[in-house]
């Protein structure tokens, strides 16, 4: 059955999604929604089905089954609308090595559309909230991982997006990096309202402030404030409560 | 988005082409060689094998050189098709693609803009090979030069966006040496590039309807015909129904919902 279009606030609205390459269900019935300012964090283990949701979600793929809204602006129907209020950070590195950190959010800039004062101004309010300012003209090669991963997300910032994805952004990062990382992207959330969805399989990048969605082989165990979540499982903390669900999910 | 939206969004795209292919020095300097290694080279070997008779668009008797000038020129956009083809293999599973695919701009837009940009790029390298082959005695009229750009803008569209069907259907880099095996050197070498068609006739009547039904040949028949000034309507309507085809191609292997993508994102 197909939903009616309805409007929604919710920054990204995902109801009834499956989606199967060939006779491999990658994800069943899965749901969920996000609010302006929200912190979710999907929590699943490699092959859980985050990065095939990710696809859907920024229409890399269509779904066959559900429905995956983002400001009310259905991703199948109206695209441009849904992708422009996007940025994304995914899990392979996107930028071109060859090419300085300013070509490349120069580049994306220009795949949004943006006129080229404009352009220029976003990305040094951006590239200095990274710190990477005085990097500018360096080519991305001569980065190491960690700027590398925070050129991509003010590259995801460029275009001024409400909804923020990012999977598993803190792969192979070292622990300075990884905190800078998630301390940033928490206060775009209270000081821009942005909502955003950070897929991982690191517990301990959902604290105790954030929200949660746990994915186990393409679906939704359960869902809300990890304190909930937790009390729910009957267990005192997050990584308890993954255990206990993907334990019964088995 | 409006219409300035989508010549940003284009001219985005051609300038990142443009950096890629100078700042990748050895792609560069690759384009430029290779022509000129079958210009002095090849050419100058074949001088006194083959015999060239007077045939249209020439007046007179020409060197070898003379006649396979036309199709380096299709052999660079081949090659460049190919390239910004590999490139788009490659930036596929590097990710790249990804951020050009998840812009607001319609899919069909994106393509034909990546499509452009390499274009763009061939007919500059065209150009710069037509340059150094003056030196070679290969010198058309001067409005040849001229009258040349739109058939190299038309067969560097069709070899551009056939790189794009194939980037579409290619899964992972290592079969691209495969396309090169069985789509670059069968284009280039059955086809009026290197011989004329009445020579491939004599040995082959097979051959010489292969010959014939080959797009490049029609590229490069376009380009030859273009360089003196004239048209051929016959290889200017082939060529651009091959681009129209691959260029629907192209936009159905990248639908999300309908091509090849789809189905294959199992391996993530």
């Amino acid at each position: 059955m197909t939903p009616a279009p309805q409007v929604t606030t919710a920054a990204l609205d995902v109801s009834g999604l499956s989606h199967a390459f060939g006779p491999r269900q990658a994800l069943r019935d899965v749901g969920f929604s996000l609010d302006p300012g929200d912190f979710t964090v999907l929590l699943g283990l490699n092959g859980a089905g985050k990065t095939t949701l990710f696809a859907l979600v920024t229409r890399l793929y269509h779904s066959r089954q559900g429905r995956i809204a983002v400001f009310g602006h259905d991703i199948r129907r109206q695209p441009s609308a849904a992708l422009a209020a996007m940025g994304v950070v995914f899990q392979q590195p996107t930028l071109d090595l060859d090419l300085t950190v300013r070509q490349n959010l120069a580049y994306h800039a220009s795949l949004h559309g943006l006129a080229g004062s404009r352009a220029r101004t976003r990305i040094e309010e951006e590239l200095e909230r990274v710190g990477l300012a005085d990097r500018r003209n360096a080519r991305v090669r001569q980065l190491s991982g960690g700027q590398r991963r925070r050129v991509e997300l003010a590259r995801a910032l460029v275009h001024d997006p409400a909804l923020l994805l990012l999977d598993e952004p803190t792969v192979g990062l070292d622990i300075e990096s990884r905190r800078f990382l998630i301390d940033h992207v928490r206060h775009l959330c209270r000081s821009r309202d942005m909502a955003v969805l950070w897929a991982t399989h690191l517990i301990d990048e959902a604290d105790d402030t954030a929200k949660v969605i746990v994915l186990h082989q393409g679906q939704v165990l359960d869902q809300g404030p990890v304190p909930q979540v937790a009390a729910r499982a009957g267990a005192a903390t997050l990584r308890a409560a993954f255990d206990t669900l993907t334990g019964a999910a088995r | 988005m409006t219409p300035i939206h989508y010549a940003r969004c284009l001219g985005g795209i051609v300038k990142r082409e443009a950096l890629r292919w100078t700042q990748q020095r050895g792609r560069f300097f690759s384009a430029l060689v290779r022509p000129l290694v079958w210009l002095a080279i090849f050419a100058a070997g074949f001088h006194f094998v083959l015999g060239v008779s007077i045939i249209p668009p020439y007046e007179t008797y020409i060197p070898y050189e003379v006649y396979i000038a036309p199709g380096l020129l299709a052999m660079i956009q081949l090659f460049n098709g190919m390239q910004s083809s590999l490139s788009m293999v490659y930036d596929r599973e590097m990710g790249s693609m990804k951020t050009l695919l998840i812009s607001p701009f319609p899919r069909w837009f994106l393509l034909t803009a990546k499509l452009l940009a390499s274009v763009v790029v061939s007919v500059v390298q065209a150009y710069i090979f037509l340059g150094i082959a003056w030196f070679w005695e290969i010198d058309p009229p001067p409005l040849g030069y001229l009258s040349v750009l739109p058939a190299l803008i038309l067969s560097g569209l069709m070899l551009g966006a056939l790189g794009l069907v194939l980037s579409s259907f290619i899964r992972q880099l290592e079969n691209f040496a495969g396309v090169m095996n069985f789509v670059i050197f069968p284009m280039f070498f059955a086809s009026s590039a290197l011989y004329p068609l009445w020579r491939v006739k004599e040995s082959s009547l097979t051959l010489y309807w292969i010959c014939q039904a080959n797009p490049f040949t029609h590229a490069t028949e376009l380009i030859r015909f273009a360089l003196y000034g004239q048209m051929t309507p016959l290889s200017a309507g082939v060529v651009a129904g091959a681009t129209l085809l691959f260029m629907i191609l192209a936009v159905w292997g990248y639908d999300p919902g309908r091509g090849l993508l789809a189905r294959r994102g199992g391996g993530e």
